[in-house]
């Protein structure tokens, strides 16, 4: 493989249609006489609606429907974690009744036939309630009187902590942080007789079409949900939420096609968000930095309506060498909205808090972080005692300690200068577990020369698209050109939701296999075609290389273009369809069920510099490395793009992010962009990327694993880390703000 | 936003003739306008739109100085070879602010009167006496973080958040305006009010009254000058604190120093206490820190934005420090 498209860079195929603006978002598609939705929502975060006094907005020009709990159309809850794919963002059904139970929350949609209409008249709809007071913080509810949602342990923490002769107890509080993908979320519905489309912005087209039928009430075949283009997610569309469900009402209850955008305030309350998570760590090393404890007690919110878990606790246990670990973690229900994976979920607060404690201990133990990191390397996955698949941290590590310069740190706090500015070091680990997911692919290959891939898997801005089109021209050697792909479309087979890196992984066993029996197919054709020049050979003894069917041990320049062989035959074209997922084998060889065998896991290492300017108390990102262990790289265009943009979102969440709540009212009050603060192009510094690319084959053929969220986490923890070397400050509560600099100088 | 009237005006005097209409709001960019007619916080039932207006002049007056026509651009006058020569802190505070497409619309009027940022006055759902004058005021106990700390009163703590304006108080920028009753100008350190018990009344205007033009008095030569600005994140966001200083020197001594601060006044905030400390004295650490200790001394600090008071104070401690060491 080693002229293959596979690995190279590959510029996006989509890529020309979403700079011209042809690529149709979620509420872009052009419907015809389309009416608009505008949600009213609550302004109280906890209590019910006493009442909704339409009768002003009703009388307002353009106005065609008010619905609300009063006059709603009954809905069903979704299966949840009863059943595959069918996951909602939030279980309760708009207007299921008259409480409310987070800010934000939709109490009535104003439909009208334009947008500035429903708008206006949404601001007459008078809505009296019996308010009582919101929770909205973790210090405003006692401590879990319950047993942990979550937790793991092997032999005994408390009592080797007791013994351990360096000791740090820490605690890391990472805050609320909200999505704010570029694509706000909306949908528009268009009924046909007792047929529904949705047109969506989602990550998971299956999952949406599995809860739709639930929560509607309706046989799967009568819903269709189109999503092909996807401005980004960053997890607050993986599960559906409920103005879906509003467009899919209203557009029944006015017979006419509605959509509901989301604004961006409401981005900030109804569609999910990354739960404040509380860390309190306890690790216990020898001198010489031999961890013999560790634990962490994990406290996290949720919703009132939903369970949700934002897993600490794994991190905890499998990072690090350790014989004595206890990790635990509850939630607490507050008056927001229900909380949803957010890029990197679990690990990412908890590699700020385990990687920020590494770095403590390595001050107390004056040793290198480093090196520290190396004397407690985990050679298997203590918390399962399985073997890794495929592991290279370490080289990740000496690679990143190279190129950065590591040796030349200086670690005493605020020695390192550069002009009037102090500068600091830091780095951290990353990781991220690999999961790979069913999906069904179906490849023609055409008379006209062209391949046609098709799954009902979306492209959320990452390249899926692209992954299509390489491998199959890598399998076929048709050009990437020559490959059409259809995604994000009920209608075609089923594949995965776009989370939790496992799109990429999940697909391409599938797209290879199915590449493979469509050219079978082909071939077969080729030595049945009467009159061509492989009648009666064995398909056995037939294979195609640039798009050209040959003898196997002839050159591909002896052989026939596969379309003229369709031609031959009055063939349209011919398919190959596959299935990949855990329980198949997808290729020869592929350890199939035996992959439960092993630990699955992405590693890499951040190193990251600081400036700081102490009279002005200025803190920037100078700087930043990361060394990616992330198995085969299948586009090194798109996967560089993942990792940087999510180290961008890193130095938000180290530095800038966080969404707060007014704790008399659970409004957050910084929802929109000017006052929600992320990252933007003034504070991204320069950043290299380097990817070990050693394939794991344990997971599919090509080796390959997602590199979606790894690049977030412990992204954090090198920036607080490069700041208490700068500053001699140690934030432990996210983000690093100006105030709590204001101490160093 | 509740439905309007749209007019254009093609003449000033037909702007000015309008405006005695109950419910009229001039837009310029509409950069502030439109977003809070959105939010249902401004609700004009006549929208006037002005950019037609010939009032997109920069041009040296009589004597010397300056004259700026209101609906100039921010960007152009950011990227204006006169100011930035002459008034470099005018165009650095320009340029500090908010985004290129939001340069290229507002205009020079309408970043004077641009509204605060407060949470709580952006969001009719809470009480807020500059919206809804006697009704409360939410962020007094509230979050506060991006609030004032100078010139606050029991009724409004709000910030006024132009970095544009902070320039022009330094400079002593004076507004010409003109309503029905002609044309009169005011000093822009007197064009603002502080909040009081009416914080609604924010500035001198009388209902309809046209911002024309801002003068720049001519500077003497060798003044130079500097702005500073902090925020958290380095583009893109209001100041958290700024300091426009403009200074003429006579070797190490200030002769004349004007200063101003921003992000931490309910107007923008010339400090005369500072100047005081400095005006001919020497350049030095020790009295930047004095005068930055005199321009806080009234400070008052709320809940979440103490830090404010020490931010301004080092912040303006290094725009006379950069000022001062310019070649
Ligand atoms: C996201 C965002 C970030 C921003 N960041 C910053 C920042 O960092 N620093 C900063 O300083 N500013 C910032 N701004 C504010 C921006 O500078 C102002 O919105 C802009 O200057 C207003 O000018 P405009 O012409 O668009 O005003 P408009 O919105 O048209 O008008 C504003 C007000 O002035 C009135 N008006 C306008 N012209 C006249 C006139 N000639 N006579 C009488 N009345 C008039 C209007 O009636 C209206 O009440 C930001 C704005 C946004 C939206
Ligand atoms: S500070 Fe001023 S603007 Fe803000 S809520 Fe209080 S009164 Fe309103």
């Amino acid at each position: 493989m080693s002229s293959s498209i596979v690995g190279q860079a590959v510029t996006r195929i989509d890529g020309r249609l979403k700079v011209t603006g042809q690529a149709a978002y979620g509420v872009e598609h052009r419907i015809q006489n389309v009416a608009h939705g505008v949600g009213v929502s609550s302004t109280i975060a906890n209590g019910r609606i006493v009442r909704i006094d339409t009768s002003e907005a009703e009388k307002m020009p353009g106005v065609l429907a008010i619905l609300h709990h009063g006059n709603f159309d009954r809905m069903y809850r979704p299966a949840g974690s009863l059943e595959e794919m069918s996951r909602p963002g939030e279980s309760r059904p708009p207007f299921e009744d008259e409480n409310v139970y987070y800010y934000g929350q939709f109490v009535a949609l104003v439909i009208a036939n334009t947008f500035e209409q429903a708008q206006d008249a949404a601001s007459h709809v008078r809505v009296q309630y019996e308010a009582k007071r919101p929770f909205v913080r973790l210090e405003q509810v006692p401590a879990p009187n319950k047993s942990p949602d979550t937790q793991s342990s092997r032999g005994n923490a408390e009592a080797a902590l007791q013994q351990g002769p360096v000791k740090l107890d820490a605690t890391y509080v990472t805050p609320v942080e909200t999505h704010n993908p570029m694509e706000m979320h909306g949908t528009i519905a268009a009924w046909e007789g007792d047929k529904l489309t949705l047109y969506e912005t989602t990550q998971g087209v299956v999952n949406h079409h599995n809860v739709a039928s639930q929560v509607l009430g309706m046989p799967p075949e009568s819903i269709h949900i189109v999503s092909p283009f996807v401005g980004s997610g960053f997890g607050c569309k993986l599960f559906p939420w409920p103005h879906s469900w509003l467009a899919a009402a209203g557009a029944r209850h006015v017979k006419r096609p509605v959509k509901v955008a989301v604004p961006r305030t409401l981005m900030f309350t109804t569609v999910g968000h990354r739960p404040l998570v509380q860390q309190h760590v306890r690790l216990a090393a020898t001198q010489d930095g031999k961890l013999v404890a560790m634990m962490n007690d994990v406290l996290q919110h949720t919703s009132v309506v939903d369970e949700y878990l934002e897993n600490c606790v794994d991190a905890t246990s499998m990072l690090y060498s350790c014989p004595n670990v206890k990790a635990q973690q509850y939630e607490v229900p507050l008056n927001v909205g229900t909380p949803t994976p957010m890029r990197g979920p679990g690990r990412t607060p908890a590699l700020f808090a385990l990687e920020s404690a590494m770095d403590e201990l390595a001050i107390k133990l004056n040793m290198d972080p480093l090196e520290l990191r190396l004397r407690n390397y985990a050679e298997k996955d203590e918390s399962s005692g399985k073997p890794w698949s495929s592991k290279h941290l370490r080289d990740a590590y000496q690679k990143g300690a190279e190129r950065f310069g590591w040796s030349k740190r200086n670690p005493k706090v605020g020695s390192m200068r550069k002009g009037n500015e102090i500068l600091g070091w830091g780095m951290a680990t990353c990781t991220w577990p690999c999961h790979a997911a069913g999906a069904d692919v179906r490849v023609r290959l055409l008379s006209d020369g062209s391949a046609h891939a098709s799954c009902a898997t979306q492209d959320i801005g990452t390249g899926t698209y692209t992954v299509f089109a390489e491998i199959v021209s890598d399998k076929t050697g048709l050009p990437v050109e020559k490959v059409k792909v259809a995604l994000g479309d009920s209608s075609l087979p089923p594949g995965p939701t776009s989370g939790g890196s496992a799109a990429t992984a999940s697909v391409v066993p599938a797209i290879s296999k199915a590449t493979e029996n469509a050219i079978q197919a082909v071939i077969k054709a080729a030595s049945k075609a009467p009159q061509g020049p492989f009648h009666g050979i064995d398909p056995k003894q037939l294979k195609m290389t640039q798009g050209r069917i040959h003898i196997v041990d002839k050159s591909p320049d002896s052989g026939v273009p596969f379309q003229e062989i369709l031609a031959s035959q009055h063939l349209v074209g011919l398919d190959g369809k596959a299935t990949s997922g855990r329980e198949h084998r997808s290729y020869p060889g592929d350890p199939g069920p035996e992959r439960e065998k092993y630990s699955i896991h992405s590693f890499g290492a951040h190193f990251c510099e600081v400036a700081f300017d102490p009279e002005i108390v200025r803190l920037r990102v100078t700087r930043w490395l990361s060394v990616i262990d992330g198995g085969r790289i299948i586009n090194q265009k798109t996967a560089r793009n993942q990792i940087l943009g999510a180290v961008v979102m890193g130095i938000g969440m180290g530095m800038l992010e966080e969404t707060v709540y007014d704790p008399r009212t659970g409004h957050p009050i910084n929802n929109n962009f000017a006052d929600y603060m992320v990252a933007v192009n003034a504070d991204v510094p320069e950043m290299e990327c380097i990817f070990l690319d050693y394939p794991d084959t344990v997971l599919n053929e090509y080796g390959a694993r997602g590199i979606g969220e790894i690049g977030l986490t412990g992204c954090a923890s090198a920036i607080t880390s490069a700041t208490y070397h700068a500053t001699g400050i140690r934030v432990r509560e996210l983000p690093i703000r100006i105030e709590k600099l204001l101490a160093s100088a | 936003m509740q439905a309007f009237q749209y007019k254009k005006a093609n003449d000033v005097d037909g702007a000015i003739g309008a405006g005695s209409t109950a419910g009229l709001k001039f837009v310029a960019g509409g950069t502030t306008l439109i977003d809070l007619m959105k939010l249902n916080v401004e609700r004009p039932t006549m929208v006037m739109d002005i950019n037609s207006l010939p009032l997109t002049k920069i041009e040296k007056t009589a004597d010397g100085g300056l004259r700026i026509g209101a609906m100039v651009r921010n960007s152009d006058l950011a990227h204006d070879l006169t100011v930035q020569k002459g008034y470099p802190v005018l165009s650095q505070a320009l340029l500090s602010g908010a985004s290129p497409q939001l340069r290229n619309m507002a205009s020079t009027g309408g970043n004077l009167l641009q509204r605060t940022r407060c949470y709580y006055f952006r969001d009719t759902a809470y009480p807020c006496n500059k919206r809804n004058p006697g009704s409360g005021c939410s962020a007094i106990d509230g979050y506060n973080r991006i609030h004032a700390v100078l010139g606050t009163s029991e009724h409004c703590i709000a910030t006024h958040p132009s970095d544009m304006a902070v320039a022009m108080v330094a400079l002593e920028a004076s507004v010409q305006v003109k309503g029905s009753n002609g044309e009169r100008t005011v000093p822009l350190k007197d064009f603002y009010f502080v909040p009081g018990s009416t914080p609604n009344r924010e500035n001198v205007l009388a209902p309809g009254e046209l911002i024309m033009s801002v003068t720049l008095p001519r500077l003497a030569d060798g003044t130079r000058s500097y702005y500073l600005k902090r925020r958290d994140r380095a583009s893109y966001e209001f100041a958290l604190a700024s300091a426009a200083v403009v200074a003429q020197m006579q070797g190490r001594r200030f002769q004349r120093i004007r200063i101003a601060l921003g992000g931490v006044g309910t107007k923008p905030w010339r400090s005369t206490e500072a100047e005081t400390v400095l005006e001919s004295h020497e350049a030095s650490a020790q009295n930047f820190r004095k005068a930055s200790e005199a321009a806080l001394s009234g400070a008052k600090a709320m809940h979440d934005n103490a830090f404010k008071i020490e931010l301004a104070k080092r912040t303006l401690v290094r725009a006379l420090t950069v000022v001062t060491s310019a070649a």
